[in-house]
């Protein structure tokens, strides 16, 4: 016993272990292929192959033009290392419909039972959509909520089918204008769900993406629209904790929410990108009188992230919520944070931010508070605590807070900790590895953040948590 | 054969400042021994020392137990060959529930092979245990619930340890003032706790200024730690002197360990 429990685990090098954990490929099976680099024409095909109207085909020309026209951000990461020329644009994947659990390789199956994901999320995540158990769920769950007037659908999809309303918002909350990727995802952009929520309808289950069987996969420039109309209520839960590998190394989606008056939404991400990626989001919401929108936010992996959810506040009464997790290990930095734009006396925010750095990992919070002129009697309350598993890793503070009225209540807290020696110890005492006591400490220190996650998620989000830190501590 | 634990010559330094200065002990499994002694006399230093907190250095001496040399484990090893420390001041881990800790930590004790990663107690059946043992320490279910050390009262904390203990079964616990900061009704029930979850499985160090805890737990022996080093050593009727009279005649009885014990004081006046 005593040479067992003496015996030192060899030390794996982190990195590596993370590959091997998370990543997996599949063969390539592309129906069309588009060749790499972005012009007019390019942009063209991908809107033929799609078979959009025309007035979609000009708003991706016009994006494009804008995108051309923008300077590289030169604040947040690094991005000197993009070549915009040397990415593929479109990848219109096989046939999904047509493969069967049968066909998906071992090695992926492997890969989920590992990570114990679920099975119906599985067949998901391996390209199979065909028939699942979960298909009888989801077949009921459509037919209540077709019931109630709620649609859900691939936002290609809803173009063809919901053009009136898909044209009256989209665009609208994140315009091709607001930032270069913003421009670059409305020239190219793919997939990505689409609901609208009639008033007062009160969706009773989380949506995810893994329940629209007709859809087209998670693309690299997903296009997100939802719209809750008044009084109405809906949870959307995107990604999960599964790796997301990709051949290409930009992503950048798009998210808009409209949440009108009494009404309100929560959208719930997790993601865990593969070490290459560059995850360049846009996510915005805007809320009416009294409406409440709530992002929660989980970002590991990837090379670099920039993220900030936001929330517009534009009438009297309007609530935005920020929750955020943010974990940099080696090679990686996580430039996340969030943005609420207060535009309406007597509205309020909080933003809460978790980031862990281990392993030489970055992590940044940048955040922006910003109370504009008459919006009295608003209130934001900030929240960052950053841990730092290692002296060789690094965490810095960004927050930017403008305020052009008096009234106002503003609070803001930060702080930094490093994991204690005297709680490894107590932890310790008790039996625990020193890999076992850092990852519970790391859990301790999200929980906050995770008990607001569906319970799945919450328990992937600590297994993953505990993967992370198994054999990097020595 | 028992399972002894025994300290041999062992010399400790903190930040460099010698602590222990010779300190020698066996415990034999299902005895109890009490170890009393001025503050600053080095009793807590011993038990980290034997818990191997890496900000204690043994400089000379050796810890066994059985045939193991515990100065070659890290903490984790030795908690799971069955040492146990109940702490004076427990730290906060906030965020983690009670539940998940023990039931992490109870999955390692009793598989003391398992590695990171693979299966724990099932829930349920760790679910009941804990229930049970909470029951039997009189402590409210809730507490499952509740962030370890988060927040807790000085009576909450040493009953934590306590139900700890309850859980680990440990072959040697080491109590560090379990009894400090309780009233006289949370200390007879800790005494009790202590002697109904399994007094006679374990080993016991009992580190106290009183000798209420020792009430439900008569030592086997008392040891009187001054200067760093075990003075004397007798029976209960040493605790209940000590208790009445203080330490008065240890020190005029032990000049050289007094001198040491000035020595100490002085250093950590100069420090401070």
């Amino acid at each position: 016993m005593i040479t067992e429990t003496g015996k030192k685990k060899p030390q794996t090098d982190i990195a590596q272990v993370e590959i091997n954990k998370y990543d997996f490929r599949t063969e390539e099976r592309y129906v069309y292929k588009a060749r790499k680099g972005l012009d007019e024409q390019i942009v063209n095909q991908i809107s033929d192959l799609k078979g959009e109207p025309d007035w979609m085909r000009q708003f991706r020309l016009r994006a494009l033009k804008i995108f051309q026209s923008k300077p590289i951000p030169r604040w947040g990461g690094k991005l000197d290392e993009l070549d915009f020329q040397d990415i593929y644009y479109y990848i219109k994947p096989a046939d999904r419909q047509g493969r069967t659990w049968e066909e998906v390789p071992e090695e992926i199956k492997r890969t989920f039972d590992r990570l114990g994901i679920p099975e119906a999320e599985r067949k998901y995540l391996a390209g199979v959509k065909a028939q699942y158990e979960s298909e009888v769920v989801y077949g009921s769950l459509r037919e209540e909520l077709a019931k109630q007037g709620v649609i859900f659908l691939d936002t290609d999809t809803a173009v063809k089918e919901h053009p009136d309303l898909v044209r009256q918002y989209f665009g609208t909350i994140v315009p091709p204008t607001d930032n270069k990727f913003a421009a670059l995802n409305s020239a190219v952009w793919s997939g990505g769900s689409f609901i609208y929520v009639p008033p007062g309808v009160k969706v009773e289950y989380p949506l995810q993406a893994y329940f629209r069987i007709n859809a087209e996969s998670m693309g690299q420039f997903e296009r997100t629209l939802i719209i809750v109309d008044e009084g109405a209520y809906v949870h959307y839960v995107e990604g999960c904790t599964a790796p997301m590998y990709s051949s290409e190394s930009l992503h950048s989606a798009v998210v808009e929410i409209i949440v009108k008056r009494g009404a309100r939404c929560r959208y719930t991400t997790i993601q865990n990108w593969a070490n290459n990626i560059y995850n360049l989001v846009t996510k915005r919401a805007v809320a009416y009188q009294d409406a409440t929108m709530e992002w929660i936010d989980g970002n590991l992996g990837s090379r670099l992230t920039m993220k900030y959810p936001a929330v517009y506040m534009l009438e009297p009464g309007a609530r935005g919520e920020i929750l955020s997790i943010a974990f940099a290990s080696r090679g990686q930095h996580q430039d996340a944070g969030a943005k609420v734009v207060h535009c309406a006396p007597y509205t309020s925010s909080r933003i809460v931010s978790k980031s862990i750095s281990k392993n030489g990992g970055r992590s940044s919070y940048r955040g922006l508070v910003r109370i504009q002129r008459g919006a009295h009697h608003s209130k934001s309350n900030v929240v960052c605590d950053a841990l730092i598993l290692d002296p060789q890793s690094r965490s810095d503070t960004y927050p930017y807070i403008e305020v052009e009225e008096d009234d106002v209540l503003i609070g803001h807290e930060a702080s930094v900790s490093r994991i204690g020696e005297e709680q490894l110890f107590y932890l310790m005492s008790r039996g625990l590895t020193e890999a076992e006591a850092s990852a519970m400490i790391v859990n301790g220190f999200i929980e906050p953040l995770v008990r607001e996650l569906p319970m799945e998620y919450a328990v992937e989000m600590n297994r993953l948590i505990q993967l992370q830190m198994e054999g990097s501590v020595g | 054969m028992t399972d002894v634990l025994k300290v041999e010559n062992l010399h400790v330094s903190v930040d460099g400042k010698p602590i222990l200065r010779g300190v020698e002990l066996v415990i034999r499994r299902g005895e109890v021994h009490a170890l009393m002694g001025p503050n600053g006399s080095g009793k807590s230093t011993l038990g980290f020392a034997i818990m191997g907190h890496p900000g204690y250095e043994v400089t000379e001496g050796a810890i066994w137990l059985n045939e193991v040399n515990l100065l070659e484990l890290e903490p984790h090893e030795r908690a799971r060959l069955g040492l146990f420390m109940a702490f004076q001041r427990p730290v906060a881990i906030p965020g983690v529930r009670m539940a998940d800790f023990l039931r992490l930590a109870a999955s390692n004790m009793r598989n003391p092979d398992r590695q990171e990663g693979e299966e724990l107690i099932p829930m349920r059946q760790f679910r009941k245990e804990l229930l049970e043992k909470m029951q039997q320490l009189r402590m409210d279910p809730e507490f499952a619930r509740r962030y370890v050390n988060d927040g807790f009262s000085g009576g909450e904390m040493k009953r934590a340890e306590i139900l700890q203990m309850a859980i680990l079964r440990p072959k040697f616990a080491i109590l560090d003032e379990t009894d400090s900061g309780l009233d006289v009704d949370a200390v007879r029930l800790a005494s009790q706790s202590i002697a109904e979850i399994g007094r006679k499985e374990m080993g016991l160090l009992i580190i106290t200024h009183h000798d209420k805890l020792l009430e439900h737990n008569p030592p086997d022996q008392v040891h009187v730690m001054l200067g760093g080093r075990i003075v004397e050593t007798g029976g209960p009727e040493l605790a209940r002197e000590l208790h009445q009279k203080g330490y008065d005649r240890i020190r005029a009885q032990h000049p050289e360990a007094a001198e040491a014990e000035r020595a100490m004081r002085a250093q950590t006046a100069q420090a401070s």
